[in-house]
């Protein structure tokens, strides 16, 4: 791969890093080849960022940008592209799509928005290698990709025979041979019961055949991810998704993590990652009832240290759920009677699609809107607090902006909520209204770029402005000292930075891509001696044909990651 | 000494078995023999051998004979010729690899090109009735393992996919299934006597054509309602043993094929296919998948989603974005309308399988083929340009018929001076953009994206 050669500076904009306590100094931030550095010469680009705010580059911590499922979405939804289409001109290649973009908009959209890194949040193992095609072929940002494990086969027996130390090994195999991150946990339990066409709504929902509870695999997966000292945590989309009267469930699945220890040498502080915590605060017994319980989760989570959350924030568009929670898209299908696709993954997990039309002027829709905003203003910490949308499932990662302008400004809320044709019944049932708290951009920076470069083990890399660090820096048309008045100006800024240094080099500037960048693929590479048992385990799967396809062609081979950056595990054990 | 190569993919039918074992020759020149695979599969990888293989791209001339070029002159005429027309058209992709999938989609940009593979004339209906109603679908482990019962509808897997009934769908024991054949129950729905419907414990054998009715009448019973005692020629009784046997189902499993794709009523019966997928759902757990024909055939759905969102009938000529609507922008019609004047045919043969009508508006212009052999396509084609073959000489990503992505590896060295789909593609593109004074949009920098030249490395991987 060509190195990213060369100099620029960033001069005379409002610095805002989190991670160095800085809160809108006038600094400037200079880059040389591709890395944040104290100083450069005169030669050095300069970019102008007087008047305008600088932030590392954005860190998604979950989104559904590549893989067999987003795809099925780009498949079956061709009218997501009928007139929400972007134009291609030089030097950009088509654009296609609207909730589930293409590739090339998926790394253009993100880089206008001055994001660097993003993690597709669930990678079916056996469908590794398409994950990877689909991130070589997106442009400019880095991205990483997490297995799903929460509903594995080999996982779930370890488990259930209490063998964390295979559990564990079984990891290391399967992140080596996938490429992946992670580990992802999506309805654990209740996917694999899905593949019989049942479910596991609570904890104690014993899983089908296996034996063994959500309870036990989240508590598992937890003590393996800390024996492997994986970058990241547990990562759980959790069990009862989307339903009435779900926030027991979800305090439960979250005080699992209470006296839980992280080991790991990449400064993450949390144990579990709650994904999307929107879709599981939820109080009521039925869609008449159903209300808000935004407070009572983020009471829990503010006091919990070592746990981490992400939003999930609806933004109120038609849009695309996609999820590996197979049962819930069933469910939710039943719904909304839209078209209804899923695919259940041999031995591992299953995913479903299905469009949805998030309307303000339909009472739950409105509620889950003030419920994903709620989460984030009731939050006493930002680092542990980050900005989604479950792209594409609340709305898709271009409407980031307008959460934060939502969240920034009070007035902009207010005048969602007010133009809703039900807004007292949305009143009734959140707490939105009451809510005075708008939040600063330093907060925002946190809770976009530090917080989940932090979470995912990555702060030593993104997320910061610290020399040292990957060249990942945004530039926002925002006075720091002025902000506008026009909440749009908010929106508006964010969407289209002014200017975007991916790597060392500058990609976009105002708000239209100049290069394809230089991406790389992240992934995690434990280093653990041989457990013969799982090699064994393994083995069989394939070579009984519980698995279709043959034991060497099931890893990614190399040049499907042409621009690897690995992370190395020591596993000490 | 020769060499056994396992868990070898086959390029031959949708099945895409990965567990062929060849014997290649020392040198990796010959293919000595081929275990595991069909008398099909068998046959497609004993044709690499065949010493008459083209290895030179070939151009029409004047007095109509085919004369031997060098590469650079053919990948000149290819960009020039795409360049100059102002809506060529691309069309195959049933036998090449993701990689030159990806690779074509760029030139088909440059040069602003409709884009459209084989499900055009094959599981096209089936894309629309997805649109439309969706696709509860699973990987075929999952059928493996779990189904105990397998319909198969409109289809003949014993003849089209040889080894899809031993290694999916009926013999196979899998995790829960370890009966075999002995837990399955078979229901074949076919208006033919076929090897698969005689394989069958009930066979359906219902009128031509009324397949939408049967289908209608299928949900009708399963939602207790009563139907006419005959519907599409099968007796009431019939139909409702047959209805209570997939509700009664632990894992029901529904294959379609062309049989009923491609009969009257094509989408709308696929739409009713699915319906009745999405209704078993309701009572017990039914999935249900297109028996795609090629190795590779959902290759083009998958890659060129992702890249255009759309999975065939891509209209690129308005160069700001992608449009389509087949019917509009679907090969056998643009052609039957005349309205391409180029024709590029790509690992598949037009010729062959394309209304004559069709294949000679097409003659009317400049006529590419991109093929390892000579086929009907490249014998009337103005220039024909010899790639590798994906899977036998050239190893790169397939998808399967449930779009499992397959690492397919290469077993023997290609033909010196060929090359592959991808490199030929890059080739054209690189000398589209010089001739238009462009700069060429590499993602996954160039010099990275070669593939592992040394074929046992890729086997230890």
């Amino acid at each position: 791969m060509s190195e990213i050669k060369g100099e620029i500076l960033i001069k005379g904009g409002f610095v805002i890093d989190p991670a160095q306590n800085i809160d809108g100094d006038i600094a400037d931030i200079a880059i040389k080849d591709g890395k944040i550095v104290e100083r450069v010469s005169n030669a050095a680009k300069v970019i102008d960022a007087k008047g305008k705010v600088v932030m590392a580059g954005g860190v998604d911590v979950h989104s559904h940008v590549a893989g067999p499922k987003v795809n099925v979405g780009r498949l079956i939804r061709p009218e997501d592209k009928l007139f929400k289409s972007g134009v291609a001109h030089a030097p950009t290649r088509m654009e296609m799509g609207f909730s589930v973009p293409s590739v090339l908009k998926t790394g253009y959209d993100y880089a206008r928005m001055g994001y660097g890194f993003v993690m597709e949040a669930a990678m079916p193992p056996i469908h590794a290698p398409h994950v990877h095609e689909e991130i070589h072929d997106t442009p400019i940002i880095d991205e990483a990709a997490l297995p799903v494990f929460g509903n594995n086969w080999f996982v779930m027996e370890y488990i259930q025979k209490g063998e964390i130390e295979n559990t564990a090994a079984y990891i290391a195999w399967l992140l080596r041979a996938t490429k992946g991150y992670g580990i992802k946990i999506v309805n654990p339990g209740g996917t694999a019961a899905w593949a019989w066409g049942m479910n596991c709504l609570d904890l104690e929902d014993k899983v089908p055949y296996f034996d063994v509870t959500p309870h036990q695999i989240l508590t598992g997966l937890m003590q393996a991810n800390e024996y492997l000292g994986l970058p990241h945590s547990i990562h759980v989309h959790q069990n009862d998704l989307g339903n009435p009267g779900n926030y027991p469930v979800t305090l439960a699945s979250l005080k699992l993590a209470e006296g839980v220890k992280t080991k790991n040498k990449f400064g993450r502080e949390q144990v579990m990652h709650s994904t999307h915590l929107q879709f599981h605060s939820y109080g009521g017994d039925s869609w008449a009832t159903f209300c808000s319980k935004a407070k009572e989760v983020m009471d829990y989570v503010n006091k919990q240290k070592n746990i981490t959350i992400d939003l999930g924030c609806v933004t109120l568009d038609e849009t695309t759920t996609m999820t590996a929670d197979g049962p819930f898209e069933h469910h939710l299908h039943a719904l909304n009677h839209l078209k209804w696709a899923n695919v259940d993954v041999e031995m591992e997990t299953a995913a479903g699609v299905v469009p949805y039309i998030y309307s303000k002027d339909v009472v739950p829709n409105a509620i889950q809107w003030a419920t994903g905003l709620e989460l984030a203003l009731y939050s006493k910490d930002p680092m542990r607090t980050f900005i989604t949308t479950d792209h594409p499932n609340a709305g898709p990662f271009t409407r980031y902006p307008r959460v934060i302008k939502w969240l920034m400004n009070k007035k902009s809320r207010e005048a969602v909520l007010a133009s809703m044709k039900k807004s007292d019944k949305v009143i009734d049932a959140t707490t939105i209204h009451t809510i005075d708290r708008e939040l600063n951009l330093y907060e925002i920076a946190a809770m976009t770029r530090t917080g989940p470069a932090k979470c995912l083990g990555l702060s030593s890399y993104y997320g910061s402005l610290k020399p040292g660090m990957i060249a990942d820096v945004a530039v926002y048309d925002l006075n720091y000292k002025d902000m506008p008045s026009d909440p749009e100006k908010i929106e508006s800024a964010f969407l289209r930075a002014a200017a975007f240094v991916k790597s060392g080099e500058i990609v976009v500037r105002d708000g239209e891509v100049l290069s394809h960048g230089h991406k790389k693929t992240v992934w995690v590479n434990p280093k653990m001696k041989e457990n013969p048992q799982v090699k064994r385990d393994v083995t069989e799967s394939f070579t009984k044909g519980y698995y279709t396809v043959g034991l060497t062609n099931y890893p990614v081979r190399e040049y499907l990651a042409p621009h690897p950056f690995v992370i190395d595990v020591d596993v000490e054990a | 000494m020769p060499k056994l190569i396992t868990q070898v993919g086959c390029p031959y039918c949708g099945s895409s078995c990965d567990d062929i074992e060849v014997i290649v020759s020392d040198d990796n020149k010959k293919i000595l023999e081929v275990h595991n695979a069909c008398i099909i599969g068998t046959n497609l990888f004993m044709h690499a051998n065949d010493p008459t293989r083209p290895k030179l791209p070939r151009m029409r001339q004047a007095d109509g004979s085919m004369k031997e070029i060098a590469y650079p002159e053919a990948i000149d005429f290819m960009a020039k010729t795409m360049l100059a027309a102002k809506k060529p058209l691309i069309y195959g992709f049933g036998s090449t690899n993701c990689e030159g999938m990806a690779a074509v989609a760029r030139i088909a940009e440059k040069s602003g090109a409709v884009l459209d593979n084989c499900a055009t004339i094959c599981h096209g209906p089936s894309f629309l009735a997805m649109f439309d109603n969706g696709y509860p679908s699973c990987t075929l482990g999952e059928a493996k393992n779990r189904a105990d019962v397998v319909v198969f509808w409109g289809c003949n897997p014993m003849h089209a996919h040889p080894r899809h009934t031993s290694r999916y769908s009926i013999f196979p024991r899998g995790y829960f299934t370890s009966k075999g054949q002995m837990q399955r129950t078979i229901l074949s729905v076919d208006p033919r006597q076929t090897d698969t419907a005689k394989l069958a414990d009930i066979h359906l054998m219902l009128d031509q054509g009324h397949d939408y009715e049967l289908f209608d009448a299928f949900r009708t019973v399963l939602k207790g309602y009563d139907i006419p005692d005959v519907v599409a020629g099968i007796k009431k009784e019939t139909i409702v043993k047959a209805v209570d046997i997939m509700k009664k189902a632990r894992f029901c499993m529904i294959f379609f094929g062309m049989g009923c794709t491609h009969t009257d009523g094509r989408n709308h019966n696929i739409d009713a296919a699915i319906s009745l997928t999405r209704d078993l759902n309701n009572y017990t757990k039914c999935s249900i998948m297109a028996m795609r024909g090629h190795y590779n055939i959902a290759g083009p759905g998958q890659v060129w989603s992702w890249i255009f969102g759309f999975p065939y009938c891509i209209d690129l000529s308005k160069g700001t974005h992608a449009h389509m609507n087949p019917g509009e922008t679907s090969s056998v019609d643009l052609a039957m309308r005349d309205e391409v004047d180029c024709f590029v045919n790509i690992g598949a043969d037009a010729g062959a399988h394309f209304p004559i009508q069709a294949v000679q508006h097409l003659k009317k212009h400049p006529f590419i083929t991109v093929d390892p052999n000579f086929n009907m396509a490249s014998e009337i084609a103005d220039l024909h340009i010899p790639v590798r073959i994906a899977g036998v000489d050239e190893p790169g990503v397939v998808y399967r018929m449930d779009n499992v992505p397959i690492q397919f590896k290469a077993v023997i060295d290609g033909l010196p001076g060929v090359p592959s789909d991808e490199e030929l593609f890059d080739m054209v593109y690189e000398r589209m953009c010089e001739l238009t004074n462009t700069q060429p949009v590499w993602i996954a920098a160039k010099e990275d994206r070669k593939h592992p030249a040394n074929i046992s490395a890729v086997n230890e991987a």
